[in-house]
């Protein structure tokens, strides 16, 4: 029997009623008494000198406030970088400066120049028009590779070029794996294309700042997956604001999928120009602008080598991979290609030797940086493609061949330094084979070649880290700031209970999800328990969500204060009644005295806390409210396998996804039915990118190319099948408390491949010698690849 | 400026607005009917999603003056009269039809004007009917079983979990 409540439980989620009525409130719903509208010049060039910005005509339009250029933030701090790389030499990576409003050189198309603070938007737009700037145009560099060239154009006057760091791990296995593939029965190469998306959460970025002369305060009401790192960021970096003088708020946020959690100029602008001004000010980003202006994902150019020997098993893996940054480091884009990518090179198999070696490259591009997923995606997919390739090269079957080469033994210290707690490859891949039905396939193909198309069936692995991260590890690496998260359990006189939590949610469900826990732990209804999240003025220090760590890291910080809270209670109730601590059982509610029939209900005991009359007052303080900090001790490592079923009209070239399965290990789960919908929308934005999803540049002038839903295809309801998930296999974390892995970026992760797969299978099937086809496989693609 | 007199959710309103302002803005500025959302500039996310004189119409696409004289109607109205959820809006929840929640209620709106013209459509159908309204969150599965359950179909005979 399902459980209806605590964990294990599909709790229906209590925010849907805000959302479903239009109670919600996003960034963009606040308007403050007073607040003034900004609106940002942005370069209409990718990469060009300001010779002169005349703003006068501007200032004297109706309604202007303030003009802002550059100039007002010399001696401001750049935006921040929170990684740093150390390349294969032991040289840090280049970090050029990343000025909140241009700062003599505009660099990508988007790149802010001025800002005109109004009373209306519309005002602020009309404005803007009037600014006049000239730009003296500068060649952009846009390809990877021609701009690592000598002799080509600069995105940075000052870097000696436009390579960000040169990344080798494990360096000192690079002779072994070059020795290994040499000496291979069998090597199989590839070169691909990690595609550029936009992550294009549906709620465009905002920002409201807000400064009161009266304590000197500043707040910023944004739309972040992670308010204490924006303080932090913003406050200490850039803006000088001690944090006690700041505060961030992070409302209801219309998802996430990373872009949301780096720190941005529009936020920094607006924290500085309300405390100029005088007046709160306020930036709605539209959609436009957010494809010039948010962080954008993977972009990378990849020759991966797979070695095999005379049975098949792996050898070594040798990767080496152009990364693009864009023009500036956004807050994690170091990081994504290098430490979430490189190691999880090992995948789901033993291969004994991987080397890796990543080049990050500086164009005049859009920043990069984490999109779900995040350098994990990237890896899953080379590793997931060259696997496939083998199989076909050498005749055996894809699954047969993955199979052969798992993992099966736990722990497991790979060769790229993490050690995998638990999984089971063959569980997931067996329960893949059932939900999918990979034996009927056979008879499906025939059926569509009956009607005249081609069937194919792709199948992948994937193993991801998550619950990021030990800050001990993740210090010695380069990260910039602990990975901890924290919880504040308040309980309330009469026994309901605030949650305060350094996770955010926005859309993950955690107003639902984190009450099961505490519920289950307490024995008390869900709905006596709120979680309080993304406002820095309320909640502990955390460092918000993303990577999959909410429940992972966050979560178990919750359980830790909730089991303070336990033994407090049992203190107060043994006092209450005249019984030895150790005797107290607290079941459904109830303090019981083992062996007796004595007890008191949870109620009785939180109001003796804050009405002690009767109280043990010289042993414990009043009150009942515990915080933790939780800092985990390894990454988490779900994993899975997924398949993808597609027919293929070798008339257009036009892909059809027919089925679509995914078995997961997400560890233990405490609601199937908020997991469920995570992997669904993570598989939708997977299939999006490999048939759907391009961010397109110009190759010579650097303009955008897809800079609306025009032109850059979003899925949409028809595009995509039902899916078939199944997260029945569990192998628990084994070090954190709920046994936990996360489940948030999974579905992004593990279904490009497959896809993929799953088109060459088709091709292939219908005599096309197709080796590899980039992402995405739109039908103009595939019809080329047809025709050979 | 002109002055727009119109009916949104049942109560007659009239302001002074500027020719250029859209229906979408004077919903959520000028009324502060915030439920309805702004996701694209090019008219194609159905966020704005609301109903005038009982038609899908996106807000964006449309001036507020035009919508003089018209019969508006947004999220705000659709919960039943004792502040329940309705059935499309039970639906969504009893089949988590939605995750972050700002897709909801262009999707909720889109659902119910489908369902006034197709009382029991196909998956295929619905489907179809949503390319103007995009989720970024929930891959649509469980968009398409909430809708087809608010439809009286069977869904766990259609889709998994
Ligand atoms: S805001 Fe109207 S369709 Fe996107
Ligand atoms: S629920 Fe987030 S966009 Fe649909």
């Amino acid at each position: 029997m399902p459980k209806d409540t605590g964990i294990g439980a599909s709790s229906k989620r209590r925010e849907d009623v805000r959302f479903l009525t239009g109670n919600g409130r996003y960034t963009d719903d606040i308007n403050i008494y007073g607040q003034t509208y900004v609106h940002f010049l942005r370069s209409d060039v990718a990469h060009g000198r300001i010779t002169s910005i005349d703003t006068s005509a501007a200032e004297s339009m109706p309604g202007v406030v303030r003009v802002f250029t550059g100039k007002d933030f010399e001696g401001i701090g750049g935006l921040p970088c929170g990684w740093l790389v150390t390349d294969k030499h032991g040289q840090p990576m280049k970090e050029p400066a990343h000025p909140v409003l241009a700062q003599g050189k505009v660099r990508h198309v988007g790149d802010p120049i001025a800002a005109v603070v109004a009373e209306s938007l519309a005002e602020a737009r009309d404005a803007a028009e009037a600014i006049m700037v000239d730009i003296e145009e500068l060649p952009a560099v846009v390809d990877m590779k021609k701009a690592l060239e000598s002799g080509a154009s600069k995105v940075h006057d000052d870097l000696a070029d436009n390579l960000c760091f040169d990344w080798g791990f494990v360096e000192e296995n690079r002779e072994a794996v070059d020795n290994a593939i040499a000496n291979s029965a069998h090597v199989t190469t590839l070169e691909l294309v990690n595609n550029r998306l936009v992550a294009n959460p549906m709620e465009p970025r905002v920002a409201v700042g807000e400064y009161n002369r009266s304590d000197d305060m500043s707040t910023l009401h944004t739309t972040s997956q992670n308010p204490h790192v924006i303080r932090l960021l913003m406050g200490a970096f850039v803006l000088g604001i001690p944090e006690h003088k700041l505060r961030v708020v992070a409302p209801d946020v219309g998802g996430g999928f990373g872009t949301k959690i780096f720190h941005y100029a529009e936020e920094a602008f607006c924290t500085f120009a309300s405390r100029q001004v005088q007046r709160p000010v306020k930036w709605t980003s539209t959609r436009s602008e957010a494809f010039m202006s948010d962080a954008q994902g993977r972009d990378h150019v990849t020759k991966i080598e797979l070695g095999l020997d005379a049975d098949n098993n792996f050898t070594a893996l040798r990767c080496l991979t152009y990364a693009n940054m864009g023009a500036y480091l956004s807050t994690f884009a170091s990081c994504t290609p290098t430490w979430l990518h490189g190691t999880l090179l090992a995948g789901n198999y033993k291969t004994p030797l991987i080397y890796t070696n990543v080049k990050a490259v500086f164009t005049n591009t859009v920043p990069v940086d984490a999109y779900r997923g995040a350098g994990r995606p990237e890896a899953t997919f080379q590793i997931e493609r060259v696997i496939d390739k083998a199989a076909r090269e050498l005749g055996v079957d894809p699954i047969k061949l993955r199979r052969q080469n798992f993992i099966t033994e736990f722990p497991y210290a790979t060769p790229v330094a993490v050690e995998y707690d638990t999984g089971d490859y063959v569980a997931t891949m067996d329960k893949l084979e059932e939900i999918a039905d990979i034996a009927g396939f056979a008879a499906r193909r025939a059926e569509s070649e009956k009607n005249g198309k081609l069937r194919g069936l792709g199948v992948n692995c994937y193993i991801e880290a998550c619950g990021i991260a030990p800050s001990k590890l993740v210090g010695q690496l380069g990260a910039r700031a602990g990975l901890y998260d924290a919880a504040t359990v308040r309980v309330n006189a009469t026994g309901s209970i605030s949650v305060m939590v350094g996770a955010h949610s926005h859309g993950q469900g955690h107003e639902t999800a984190f009450p099961q826990v505490v519920a289950e732990m307490l024995g008390i209804p869900e709905d006596q328990i709120d979680i309080v999240h993304g406002d820095t003025s309320k909640i502990p220090f955390g460092m918000g969500t993303y990577g999959s760590r909410s429940l992972a890291v966050c979560g178990s910080a919750m359980v830790r204060a909730t089991e303070k809270i336990i033994n407090k209670a049992k203190k107060i109730a043994a006092h209450l009644m005249e019984a030895s601590e150790a005797d107290i059982e607290l079941k459904n509610g109830q303090f019981t005295v083992a062996g007796t029939d004595k007890s008191v209900a949870w109620g009785d005991v939180t109001l003796a806390a804050y009405v002690p009359h009767n109280y043990p007052l010289e042993d414990i303080e009043p009150g009942l409210e515990e915080t933790a900090f939780y800092d985990p001790s390894n990454f988490t490592y779900p994993s899975g396998a997924y398949c993808c079923e597609l027919e293929l009209d070798p008339e257009t070239g036009k892909v059809t996804i027919e089925r679509f399965s995914a078995a997961d290990d997400f560890g233990n789960i405490i609601n199937p039915m908020i997991v469920s919908g995570q992997v669904h929308g993570g598989i939708a934005q997977g299939i999006g990118q490999a048939l759907l999803e391009n961010c397109a540049y110009d190759p010579e002038t650097g303009q955008l190319l897809s800079a609306s839903y025009m032109d850059y295809a979003m899925p949409r309801a028809d595009d995509v099948p039902f899916y078939a998930v199944d997260h029945s296999c569990q192998t628990p974390c084994t070090h954190n408390p709920l046994g936990v892995k996360g489940c948030g970026e999974a579905g992004a992760i593990g279904s490009p491949p497959a896809v993929i797969n799953a088109v060459l299978d088709a091709l292939n099937s219908g005599g096309h010698k197709v080796e590899h086809i980039n992402m995405p496989a739109t039908p103009s693609r595939v019809w080329a690849a047809m025709q050979g | 400026m002109a002055k727009v007199a119109m009916k949104v959710n049942g109560k007659s309103v009239s302001r002074e607005v500027e020719g250029r302002t859209l229906l979408v803005q004077f919903l959520r500025e000028d009324l502060r009917l915030t439920g309805t959302h702004v996701g694209c500039d090019t008219s194609q996310c159905g966020a704005c999603l609301v109903h005038v004189n009982g038609e899908a119409v996106k807000s964006c696409t449309m001036f507020a003056a035009e919508a003089d004289g018209a019969e508006v109607t947004t999220i705000e109205a659709m919960a039943n009269d004792d502040g329940s959820l309705n059935t499309v809006q039970q639906a969504f929840q009893d089949y988590h039809g939605l995750q972050c929640g700002f897709c909801t209620p262009g999707m909720v709106m889109s659902a119910t004007a489908l369902l006034k013209d197709n009382p029991k459509p196909s998956e295929r159908e619905i489907r179809e009917y949503l390319q103007g309204n995009i989720c970024r969150c929930t891959g649509y599965h469980n968009i398409i079983k909430a809708i087809m359950a608010a439809s009286g179909q069977d869904v766990a005979s259609v889709a998994a979990e």
